[in-house]
């Protein structure tokens, strides 16, 4: 047998040409040098930082659950509140929603509206519908709730459309052969092919919303955020600290808990 | 009895799926549709319960013109008429006896059927056919645990449980293994001499179409080209429907086998 040469090979370039290739690099890195150049850098603040973020840890070390407990546990249980409640009334309402916007199952019509309002709420951030709402409704947790609300339905009821429009189409022709009406169809053609994602995406909004409901705090809708926000306003970060590290347990024992419900319904 | 009058399908695309088809199934009688694919056998079967909109023509299912039915007449008219799909169309999440009972939703109100509430006489349908395909051992089973033959049964139940007059069949057994064909098809042909159902049963096997079924219609582009008694399926007749091939190994298969079924299943032991 006589000895083959070895065939090299390489990937081709993303950019065929080489000049083009070229250019494009030393255009990126000379416009990193600029960027970096216009950024203004105050030593002083940054040591000044570096001093508060020391404390900061040192408070994470010793956190204080005692002396602000009362304004923790009633933030608490204002988020919780906030959360449970938002994610019920949310989940309700984005079902019709996502049934309304899912092309193959809904009038054209329907559809149009559901995906307007579907898209109007996923555009708006959490926070600055929180500040509007705020603003309508004064502090506390009932904007939060709204707030909450408003969000889930864009959220979930998005991906329950998707999921509806991706279903197995043969059992819905199926059902509708048999002569089932509209209603039918989508009790026995369609609820049953979405329903276990739908409760795993209502577990998961669950501890999103617990998120959330901390971070819209901040902007006045009440709950952990607000009592978060008054402990960082008077320096005592040892509460502070308490706060972040239930809001982290909570935030884990809801992933637990939903991962667990989400493996059960599939 | 089933007349289907210049039956004419044209799909948005343009696609001149059926063209000017007229065919008669009287009840009792099964009809093997057979035909290249793209020939219009799925859009033909789909005009007549209206899952695909006819473009002209008439559909007459005993006075009923189907083609000119309102919406709310639709649901009434397709009760009398049961559909049998290649990939079972079963919902999987749903049990056997579930997926049954779907198909008596068009005599059951909403509420009903959403609690699961059907009528006892629609649960005594239900366990009856499901005798009658063999599957009462399964009823309380989810349809993806089961076989793909399993699966099939559960299909011909579910088109059964609502008494139709009418089997509409696409392809029924092009998912399945030959002997599971076979024994679906002998089935889904005995039930509809039992009951004296008319059946339209699209099929690529031309061998088992003939094995079973009493009448052939051919189609080509949306034609008619054949239509005949099985034995009639001549190799000009295949080349007339299909296009030119050497027919002459299918029409020997299907002797065989007529043979080996009259055989004694002994010989095959002593070979062993
Ligand atoms: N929903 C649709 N929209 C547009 N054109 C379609 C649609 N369904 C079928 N067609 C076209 O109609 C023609 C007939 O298709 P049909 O599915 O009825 O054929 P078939 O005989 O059942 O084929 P097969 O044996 O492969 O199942 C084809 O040309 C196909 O492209
Ligand atoms: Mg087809």
């Amino acid at each position: 047998m006589s000895a083959v040469p070895a065939r090299r090979w390489s990937p081709p370039p993303l950019i065929a040409s080489p000049l083009l290739r070229y250019a494009l690099y030393g255009g990126v890195a000379l416009y990193l040098v600029l960027a970096l150049g216009t950024v203004e850098i105050n030593w002083a603040r940054i040591s000044e930082g570096a001093d508060r973020a020391v404390r900061l840890f040192a408070a994470f070390l010793q956190p204080d659950f005692t002396s602000r407990w009362g304004d923790i546990q009633s933030g608490l249980l204002e988020s919780l509140t906030m959360t449970v409640t938002s994610t019920i009334v949310g989940v309700a309402i984005s079902i019709p929603f996502g049934i309304g916007a899912a092309r193959n199952i809904a009038p054209l019509p329907v559809y149009a509206f559901c995906r307007a309002f579907i898209a109007v709420s996923r555009s708006l951030q959490e926070v600055i519908v929180a500040i509007l709402l705020v603003v309508l409704f004064g502090f506390g947790p009932f904007a939060g709730f709204l707030t909450l609300a408003f969000a889930t339905i864009g959220f979930l009821a998005k991906l329950l459309a998707e999921d509806i429009e991706d279903i197995d189409p043969a059992p819905l022709e199926a059902i509708r052969a048999t002569g089932a009406g509209w209603w039918q169809v989508l009790t026995y053609a369609v609820l049953p092919q979405v329903a276990p994602r739908l409760i795993g995406l209502s577990m998961y909004r669950v501890d999103i919303n617990f998120r959330e409901s901390a971070v819209i705090g901040i902007v006045g809708a009440g709950g952990i955020g607000a009592t978060l926000n008054t402990a960082m306003d008077r320096y005592e970060f040892d509460s502070a600290a308490a706060v972040l590290l239930i809001i982290i347990g909570i935030v884990l024992a809801c992933e637990y808990v939903s991962g667990f419900i989400r493996a059960k319904v599939q | 009895m089933l007349v289907i009058e210049n039956l004419t399908k044209r799909y948005a695309t343009g696609d001149l799926a059926i063209d000017g088809v007229t065919l008669s199934v009287p009840a009792g009688q099964v009809v093997g549709l057979i035909g290249p694919s793209g020939a219009g056998k799925s859009s033909l079967i789909r005009c007549v319960n209206r899952l695909v909109e006819p473009s002209e023509g008439a559909i007459r299912l005993g006075d009923a013109d189907l083609a000119k039915l309102s919406r709310g007449a639709l649901g009434q008219a397709r009760r009398r008429m049961g559909m049998i799909f290649q990939e079972y169309a079963l919902v999987d999440r749903l049990t056997v006896m579930e997926n049954v009972l779907s198909g008596r939703l068009g005599y059951v109100g909403f509420w009903r059927s959403f609690l699961r509430r059907f009528p006892q006489g629609d649960i005594d349908r239900a366990f009856s056919v499901l005798e009658r395909v063999g599957l009462t051992e399964h009823v309380d089973k989810r349809a993806d645990a089961l076989s793909g033959g399993q699966r099939q049964r559960v299909g011909i139940a579910r088109a059964l449980v609502q008494e139709p007059d009418l089997l509409l069949v696409d392809e029924p057994t092009a998912s399945l293994d030959p002997k599971t064909s076979r024994q679906i098809m002998r089935l889904i042909v005995e039930i509809c001499a039992e009951r004296r159902l008319a059946a339209i049963v699209n099929i690529h096997d031309v061998a088992l179409a003939q094995m079973f079924v009493q009448r052939i219609v051919g189609l080509r582009k949306g034609k008619v080209v054949f239509d005949g008694p099985p034995d009639g399926l001549t190799p000009e007749a295949l080349t007339e429907i299909y296009g030119a091939e050497d027919w002459a190994a299918t029409m020997r298969r299907v002797e065989d086998e007529d043979e080996a079924s009259n055989a004694p299943a002994t010989p095959v032991l002593a070979l062993a």
